[in-house]
């Protein structure tokens, strides 16, 4: 009941929003008489809100791309007028827009590789080891699972501290070793270096427990074939194992993919607040122009550039969900 | 029967170094989380330690006590109980309806509605926020729990909907439809026969999603002031006049951390069954 009572003001949508799902419902009803009424009718308020929080901020993402927005505009002292492509032009030329392109590209390439590989490696590893290892390294893997972002940045934060964190601490006692003081933030390669650990800590246990589950479905017949015909432990995992998981392998490295290309709160936090520019990913560097710089159009116009690069990453993920018939 | 021995002695050496990377491998995944809980109740002189001992030094809650004293804890805690819950509510009763429309009805479009559902997952976050932001500034929702609880439907609902759907799709459509032919109609077999098996889904898929908004952080830290910040923003700030101090702040991830990753743990396996389910069928 309170349910009900909660939604209604959540999606009274401006008026444009109304008619996508009733334009499909009126002409179903009248041929299956009533049958596709009910599907409709059930997937309205869904379909309602989605078009509000979703539907219309992506129409005006793109709108406000073309437009001059700023501080005037927001306040409504000014009317937004349409620039045409002056904003892109503007981003586009920006050599400062071509090496955060790369860095996040950079960022995001090695936080997915490094996520996979050790993510494979672990869940591999777990079928070799003891049951109670096994068990350890699950508790392990779904306590960091489990920890809220916000809470393990802080908690890397505190790791990183130059003082008195404790991996300055272990570093130094290797023989030789004088990290006491060190501070991990001052450029940005390294920094960024922290922030992809902390992304790649939280995770690998995805990783490692979805294709874990895969591997139990790998037949053993297979392997053990395999094996009598004379292939070593490469052979069997690249000839064998890989091909069955492959699905999987590939739905993991899309969603990596899209993840790691929107990582913000690591970067943020870390930074407390204000990520230098060396620092700058796409999305902190669109947030910044946007509320730091107070140029929304050109913050929109980036984070739609964001958009349409992961626009192929995300075509493979449809494909492949679609092609393991999960879409049916 | 000596060959199987060594053979069996063979055996047991290489589980051996397997079970050590294991543990190498507990150990580093864990450390983050250990070394949170031992900063939190250490005493607070012996967590700024140039070399600090890798194990507990003593018991104390003062840092739990300095951080609730630094800064309102209970008032971020408590809206973003107020959020999480409401966008929950939401979230499911109006996604176990489209679940249900998209994994129990066939009709025209369908396809099309669940591409689009799985589509608009995959846009991310960050790169919304500002149209949103503008959004919420004309409907006067900027700095109200309201407009945060719209918000976050944007990334909960599509999750309720994909998630409850996989739980549909696992319930065999025979069980209703022997309901209907022993005289229900189709809401009673749904609610006497479907509700009942998915409802341990709906918990999971709930709990999950209260995770997830509890979690969040861009949003909350864009839509609402300082004043009214959530729990998650509230430790993203967690600064005192003498800068940052981590014990404190340790203490304070604790007690945002505790609750959830117990959360996560009971709903975990359920989760990870219904988000891999069907996915090596060939």
């Amino acid at each position: 009941m309170s349910a009900a009572d909660t939604t209604t003001p959540a999606k009274v949508p401006p008026p444009r929003q109304a008619p996508p799902p009733a334009v499909p419902k009126a002409p179903r009803r009248r041929r299956t008489s009533g049958g596709a009424a009910v599907p409709w009718a059930l997937l309205a308020p869904c379909l309602l809100i989605l078009a509000l929080v979703m539907g219309y901020p992506l129409v005006r993402l793109v709108t406000l791309s073309f437009q001059k927005f700023g501080q005037s505009q927001l306040w409504g002292f000014q009317p937004a007028e349409s620039v045409g492509f002056d904003n892109f032009g503007k981003v586009l030329g920006d050599s400062e827009f071509w090496t955060v392109v790369v860095r996040t590209i950079v960022f995001a390439v090695g936080s997915v590789v490094f996520t996979m590989v050790i993510g494979m490696l672990i869940a591999l590893l777990l079928q070799r080891v003891s049951g109670w290892v096994k068990t350890l390294i699950n508790i392990a893997l779904v306590a960091s699972w489990g920890m809220p972002i916000i809470v393990a940045t802080t908690v890397f934060k505190w790791l990183f501290d130059s003082d008195y964190g404790v991996f300055n601490a272990l570093l130094s006692k290797l023989p030789g070793v004088d990290m006491i003081g060190h501070n991990w933030f001052a450029s940005g390669p390294q920094g960024l270096a922290v922030i992809m650990l902390l992304v790649v800590w939280g995770a690998v246990p995805f990783v490692v427990i979805t294709l874990s589950a895969g591997l139990t479905q790998v037949p053993s017949e297979l392997e053990e074939a395999a094996r009598l015909d004379g292939a070593g432990a490469w052979g069997v995992f690249r000839y064998v194992t890989l091909p069955i998981l492959k699905p999987i392998v590939v739905m993991l490295t899309t969603l990596s993919v899209i993840w790691d290309m929107g990582v913000f709160p690591q970067v943020f936090v870390m930074r407390g607040g204000h990520p230098e520019a060396e620092f700058q990913l796409l999305t902190t560097y669109s947030y910044d122009r946007a509320f730091v710089v107070n140029d929304y159009a050109q913050g929109s116009a980036i984070a739609l550039l964001t958009v349409l690069l992961l626009l192929g990453v995300v075509a493979v993920y449809m494909r492949q969900m679609l092609q393991i018939g999960e879409v049916e | 029967m000596s060959t199987l021995a060594t053979a069996g002695r063979r055996r047991g050496k290489s589980k051996l170094g397997w079970n050590l990377l294991g543990l190498l491998v507990f150990v580093t995944a864990g450390f983050p989380v250990y070394w949170m809980l031992n900063t939190a109740f250490k005493p607070a002189k012996d967590a700024i330690d140039p070399d600090p001992s890798l194990f507990p030094t003593g018991l104390t809650l003062d840092n739990f006590r300095r951080a609730l004293d630094i800064a309102d804890f209970w008032g971020p805690v408590g809206r973003s109980l107020i959020v999480s819950l409401s966008v929950v509510v939401i979230g499911v009763v109006v996604g176990m309806l489209a679940a249900l429309a998209i994994s129990r009805f066939a009709f025209r479009g369908r396809k099309i509605v669940i591409v689009g559902i799985l589509a608009v997952q995959m846009i991310p976050l960050v790169a919304m926020i500002i149209p949103v932001f503008l959004l919420l500034n004309d409907l006067n929702q900027y700095d109200k729990l309201t407009g945060l609880i719209i918000t976050y439907l944007t990334f909960i609902l599509p999750f309720t909907v994909w998630t409850l759907r996989g739980f549909i799709v696992n319930i065999p459509k025979e069980l209703e439809e022997a309901a209907m032919v022993d005289g229900c109609s189709r809401t009673g077999a749904f609610i006497r026969v479907v509700f009942p098996l998915l409802a341990p889904g709906m918990v999971a898929t709930s709990v999950y999603a209260f995770i997830q908004a509890w979690n969040e952080y861009l949003y909350a830290l864009m839509l609402m002031s300082q004043e009214h910040q959530t729990a998650t923003v509230w430790l993203g700030n967690f600064t005192t006049k003498h800068g940052t101090e981590y014990a404190p702040m340790m203490a304070g991830a604790t007690m945002m951390a505790v609750p959830i990753v117990v959360l996560f743990l009971i709903v975990q396996r359920k989760m990870a069954a219904g988000l891999t389910a069907g996915a090596v069928k060939g």
